[in-house]
């Protein structure tokens, strides 16, 4: 069964922009799903439309089968979802804000409580439990709406941005949970500007630009498709590189190299040719990420 | 597990009524000084200034004292002010803070947003309302006669103004938007709706004109639980009630399903 499966979506504003063009979407049950795109490329249009924030204009979405049209209670009641903003009761505690949430979908107080407890603790809230949302600091408020939107243990969660402005040990954690969750068997539909997070964590990817999916691959195809991929080499001393043709090397800084090392090229055969020009590689990593070089190569083509 | 955590039918709908229900009572408590405490005070300054200062001068009315014909009206005043503040404060402000998202894409029927919110605007009005009829037993002594008469109006009357808060906070793009129906509608209405004086006491014309007024019907059905005489027959008043009422939730209910002014 398809978790989310959308047929030619579309999204006029009034008065506004046509925000999406026609989008043809499904992930699969048990994906871990990115959807990626520059800031106003639909992807927040998109995931609003499918949690009922939005209205569409055109096209169908389904949730593992339920029509958000047809059978629109049941289409809720699978899907969890983390907005980009915080949009908790600032005077509310934690304990009350995700008791709260549950409720709305049907949980009994005293099994929002347990769940309450199994989901802070995971997420390291509990002890803040009884503090009202306001004091707690940026990477908490963006925990808490992780455990907020998985209080009634969603079959598909969409995160949308969730670790914008987290600090890197809090946004590994939280990657951590993100994977135990989709190990157990929850969809994960994720946007996120962090393409380290998308290579790492996600099986699948669509690209968005201007309201029209531009491309839909396994990350892993994606990957393979990249015709060159730029690293940087810090060897122990810099000397004449001229006699290496087989790769495009120019000189980063005064003892890293940048080289251009092609798809079906080998980076041993590139430490070696060095080597016989007695530079030793000190280091030897990609100068961006493979992912965030090959999204770019994608929008700006 | 996630059927053990959702219950459906009926249980769910009681569980996503008690939520929203819970969290406005406990929203009524939280901030009791400013939800409570403002009402009961200002009723309390109505009585001793017009009750006690100038009602002395003002004859019986219907052989019951001024002061004591005013305890209704004032309580009523108190119940409309209540119940319109809490829904349209309260909605407004999950608006303002976008927390209403929390709702919307939860499986919660339409028709169980409005009735949370209304059951919590109709407690918190019925609350000021009580405690405002307890403060007039020290300025006179209260009598009820018709308690089933007193109930229906009061209940009625939060409801239809809790509603109203609610459509009022739909519409509401600004915090200013949600002081407009109050300050230019509501307060107008309800001093012209026969708090302070019987509209026989009127000329004709002011009399016709009156009997436009909503909030008179309200008032003098309420007042008619409490004396047992009115300016209206009862069951007008109690039809104008159930129609308005009727009307405005279906207003409402029809404004949260196309999303007016929170979905785009």
């Amino acid at each position: 069964m398809k978790a989310l499966e959308i047929k030619n979506l579309v999204k006029q504003y009034t008065n506004g922009p046509l925000a999406l063009k026609g989008v043809n979407l499904e992930i699969a049950q048990g994906d871990f799903f990115a959807l990626l795109g520059a800031n106003g490329a639909g992807k927040t249009t998109l995931i609003n439309i499918t949690t009922n924030l939005v209205n569409k204009t055109e096209g169908t979405v389904s949730v593992f089968g339920n029509d958000i049209d047809k059978s629109r209670e049941e289409a809720k009641r699978v899907v969890g979802v983390v907005p980009q903003e915080f949009n908790f009761n600032i005077f509310e505690t934690v304990l009350d804000i995700v008791c709260t949430y549950a409720g709305y979908f049907g949980v009994p107080r005293k099994e929002a409580l347990n769940r309450a407890e199994e989901v802070l603790t995971k997420l390291e809230l509990w002890s803040k439990k009884d503090a009202k949302s306001m004091q707690l600091s940026g990477g908490m408020k963006r925990r808490l709406m992780i455990a907020r939107a998985l209080m009634h243990n969603p079959k598909l969660l969409i995160l949308d941005e969730p670790t914008a402005g987290v600090d890197v040990e809090l946004r590994h954690g939280m990657w951590n949970y993100l994977r135990e969750l989709n190990v157990s068997g929850t969809t994960i539909l994720l946007t996120t500007h962090y393409l380290e997070e998308v290579e790492q964590m996600c099986r699948n990817v669509a690209i968005i630009k201007q309201g029209e999916i531009i491309k839909n691959d396994s990350v892993k195809g994606l990957l393979n498709n990249m015709e060159s991929q730029n690293f940087l080499v810090v060897v122990n001393k810099l000397r004449d590189y001229e006699s290496i043709r087989e790769f495009k090397i120019s000189t980063f800084d005064e003892n890293t190299l940048e080289v251009q090392v092609m798809a079906g090229q080998s980076l041993s055969k590139l430490v070696t040719d060095l080597a016989k020009l007695e530079m030793e590689v000190i280091d030897l990593k990609p100068k961006n990420n493979r992912l965030e070089q090959l999204y770019l190569n994608i929008l700006r083509s | 597990m996630e059927k053990q955590l959702q219950r459906r039918g009926a249980e769910a709908v009681w569980i996503n009524f008690y939520t929203i229900f819970r969290k406005e009572v406990s929203r009524i408590f939280r901030i009791w000084t400013q939800t409570i405490l403002p009402p009961v005070i200002t009723q309390s300054l109505y009585f001793v200034i017009f009750g006690g200062f100038v009602g002395s001068q003002i004859p019986d009315i219907n052989g019951i004292s001024y002061m004591a014909f005013i305890v209704p009206g004032l309580v009523m005043m108190a119940v409309i002010t209540s119940a319109f503040q809490n829904v349209v404060g309260s909605f407004f402000g999950a608006k303002f803070q976008k927390n209403i998202d929390e709702l919307l894409v939860s499986p919660t029927p339409n028709w169980v947003i409005i009735a949370g919110y209304v059951m919590g605007g109709v407690f918190r009005g019925i609350l000021v309302g009580l405690i405002v009829y307890l403060v007039s037993a020290f300025f006179t002594h209260p009598q009820v006669y018709n308690f089933g008469i007193v109930l229906l109006f009061i209940l009625l009357t939060a409801v239809l103004f809790s509603v109203g808060g609610l459509v009022n906070a739909i519409f509401a793009r600004k915090f200013d938007d949600v002081q407009i129906i109050p300050t230019f509608v509501l307060t107008p209405l309800t001093y012209l709706g026969g708090v302070f004086y019987s509209i026989h006491r009127l000329p004709e014309f002011w009399q016709g004109v009156s009997r436009l007024n909503p909030v008179l019907y309200m008032i003098d059905g309420f007042r008619y639980g409490f004396f047992g005489f009115s300016d209206v027959p009862i069951i007008w008043s109690a039809s104008m009630l159930i129609g308005l009422t009727v009307v405005m939730v279906a207003w409402a209910n029809w404004l949260l399903w196309r999303g007016v002014g929170m979905k785009s």
